[in-house]
């Protein structure tokens, strides 16, 4: 048995303070294993965001343990959060992208980070990339002049082009129609697979639950578990969707 | 570090028109305090023209005179006393007061235009002044009675008479009006220079001068000229005339041992080298009016309004950006890298901004210098200056804009 990307254990976290103070987590405790592809579901308000700002190392764990490729983040420093955020590629609701730069040079800020890849390299990379999510012909586009779906491929080129061992991605298909939300995903899912990638994604789309090889329903700061290769996904999480 | 992709430079050329403006105004500023500066600068070194041209080591003048343009009187033999030390090859008495021109090509309205010009009386022997024209022949012609030079750089309002006189010259006439209701003829032409304290200036010999001015007692005389021998030593000839001259030794408690050596009081003189002559002038000027600080606060005025321009600028570019660089953030950018492009961006301004600004100041220098006959034009120290002003103003925006950057939380953009 490897040692899971994420390890979640006892999980609570609090907004707010004094009188105001009020629980959104409640012992949250899941494992996600490498290269496996969970989506998470749930109502809004349930806390399915906030728990993935607290994988991705975006906010500070307050109670149980948060570990994350092998690191455990609670009372972790400030520049160990950043280090882990390097190692994580994230897909946001809305993509984004640096709108003074093209797509090439978006894809490529994501791999500045990483010293030891020469700007000759990066090129070839992000190039290479963008290519694998179609969009070969508009490199050199700046993003007002793509449409929703060849941003957020962009946005997926972006979180990926580093190898990332786990990407986290947040409604990526809300803003976009059944099609292309259809294309994004399944992108994202083959090039993930393809890298040994974890992926997490929250999503209130039900169209897209089939790409997952696990469901996690959350309802009110709780979670509950699915393995879609062996039951069908409940009616609840689908309906909730 | 240098980074693959400017991030700072793209992101300010993608918004041109906030680019232009930004540049715009931060060459207004630029322009604003090398105007102010350039002005100061011209002011100054018009008030020592005079002092410059002149030819002369050692400077005696009444320890009560001021500036160039009040000049009191002082016993002539004060400047022979000196006469016995060695070294000194010639000593020459100088006259200065302030008459009243008349323009003898004024066609306004009948009343005549008047203006007041300074008036230098010298002794036509002696060759004190290094300026075009001031030839021995031109000393000769100032000899004869009520005759005396004009200099062509005075202002226009003293009328054409530097575009006149070869038309008379050919005639064999002279061009004729009055200072202070005497008549005199000018003779020759000269060129010194307009100063704030003089619009214009003739020079005349010291016998015209008191014709001129005949309240004025021979012997009472402004300033005392003396030459030196070549390589005597201006210094040790100071401190001889200090251990001999007649009268009480008082020196400024203000000024440093080296300075004193070269300005001191004895009597009802005070004798200066040519610097201190010169300090005396800017000191007056600097420091006994108001200038220096209305000049400063022209500057200071540039140097706000630029910091106001560039923080805008900049405040509003992180404001946009904000949810760009969380985003930057959250993918693991330190917070250093977002300083960073911002202070980037606020020197890219600095310097976008400076060239125009430098290059329209060059161009209303010259305007200027057309215009007022001052000495202004553009130095290397003061570019270097006020670029460095520039640079600072934009880090300061940048220091005050870079608060905005901290907002940006990744925790936000989920």
């Amino acid at each position: 048995m490897t040692e899971p990307i994420i390890a979640i254990d006892k999980v609570n976290h609090y907004f707010g303070k004094g009188n105001l103070r009020k629980q959104i987590l409640f012992e949250v405790t899941t494992t996600v294993d490498p290269g496996e592809v969970v989506i998470m579901t749930g109502p809004s308000g349930s806390g399915k965001t906030t728990l993935l700002t607290l994988i991705g190392a975006l906010r500070s764990t307050q109670e149980g343990s948060m570990k994350v490729l092998g690191q455990e983040l609670r009372n972790a420093a400030e520049g160990q959060l950043v280090g882990l955020r390097r190692n994580v590629g994230y897909i946001f609701q809305a993509h984004n992208l640096l709108n003074s730069l093209t797509a090439k040079q978006n894809v490529m800020m994501s791999l500045e980070l990483h010293d030891q890849i020469t700007p000759t390299e990066a090129k070839e990379m992000a190039e290479g990339m963008l290519e694998a999510v179609g969009l070969q012909e508009r490199m050199n586009y700046y993003p007002d002049e793509l449409s929703g779906g060849q941003k957020q491929r962009v946005a997926i080129a972006r979180a990926l082009v580093s190898n990332p061992k786990l990407v986290l991605a947040d409604e990526p298909t809300a803003a976009l129609d059944k099609k292309s939300g259809r294309d994004v995903v399944e992108i994202m899912r083959n090039l993930a697979k393809e890298r040994g990638s974890a992926v997490v994604l929250v999503t209130h789309d039900n169209r897209i639950l089939d790409v997952a090889d696990r469901l996690i329903h959350m309802e009110d700061g709780r979670l509950e578990s699915y393995d879609l290769d062996q039951e069908p996904a409940p009616e609840k999480a689908i309906a909730l969707g | 570090m240098i980074f693959a992709i400017p991030l700072a430079w793209l992101q300010l050329k993608r918004e041109t028109i906030r680019l232009l403006v930004a540049i715009a105004g931060i060459s207004f500023a630029v322009i604003l305090m090398f105007l102010q500066l350039g002005f100061q600068d011209a002011l100054f070194e018009s008030a020592i023209t005079f002092h410059k041209n002149l030819k002369g080591d050692i400077f005696i003048i009444s320890s009560q005179s001021t500036a160039l343009i009040a000049m009191e009187n002082f016993p002539e033999r004060r400047l022979y006393q000196t006469y016995g030390v060695p070294g000194i090859k010639n000593v020459s008495p100088m006259y200065i007061g302030f008459g009243t021109w008349k323009n003898p090509f004024w066609e306004g309205l009948p009343k005549s235009q008047t203006r007041q010009l300074m008036v230098t009386g010298v002794n036509p022997s002696d060759d004190v002044l290094d300026i075009p024209g001031f030839t021995v022949q031109a000393r000769n012609e100032i000899r004869l009675e009520d005759r005396l030079l004009f200099d062509s750089k005075s202002r226009e309002e003293f009328g054409p008479i530097a575009q006149k006189f070869p038309e008379y010259q050919a005639k064999g006439e002279l061009i004729r009006t009055e200072i202070s209701n005497k008549q005199v003829k000018i003779a020759g032409l000269v060129e010194l220079g307009a100063s704030f304290g003089a619009d214009g200036n003739v020079i005349t010999s010291d016998d015209n001068f008191r014709r001129i001015f005949d309240q004025r007692q021979k012997g009472d005389i402004n300033v005392g000229i003396i030459q030196l021998e070549p390589g005597t030593d201006v210094l040790k000839t100071l401190d001889t005339l200090k251990a001999t001259m007649p009268g009480s030794l008082r020196v400024n408690p203000k000024l440093t041992p080296e300075q004193a050596r070269e300005d001191f009081i004895i009597g009802d003189v005070r004798i200066l080298s040519k610097k201190g002559f010169i300090n005396v002038e800017l000191k007056y000027w600097q420091e006994g009016t108001a200038i220096g600080f209305i000049f400063g606060l022209g500057v200071a005025i540039g140097f706000i309004v630029g910091i106001v321009i560039v923080y805008q600028i900049l405040y509003t570019d992180v404001t946009d950006h904000l949810a760009e660089y969380a985003t930057l953030k959250a993918m693991g950018y330190k917070n250093r890298y977002l300083l960073k492009v911002v202070f980037q961006e606020a020197m890219i301004l600095a310097v976008m901004g400076f060239i125009p600004g430098y290059l329209l100041s060059s161009g209303m220098y010259v305007l200027t210098r057309n215009a007022t006959a001052l000495p202004v034009g553009m130095t290397t120290s003061r570019g270097v200056f006020v670029f460095c002003l520039a640079v600072i103003m934009c880090l300061i925006s940048g220091i005050i804009a870079v608060r905005k950057v901290q907002d940006a939380d990744p925790a936000d953009i989920f």
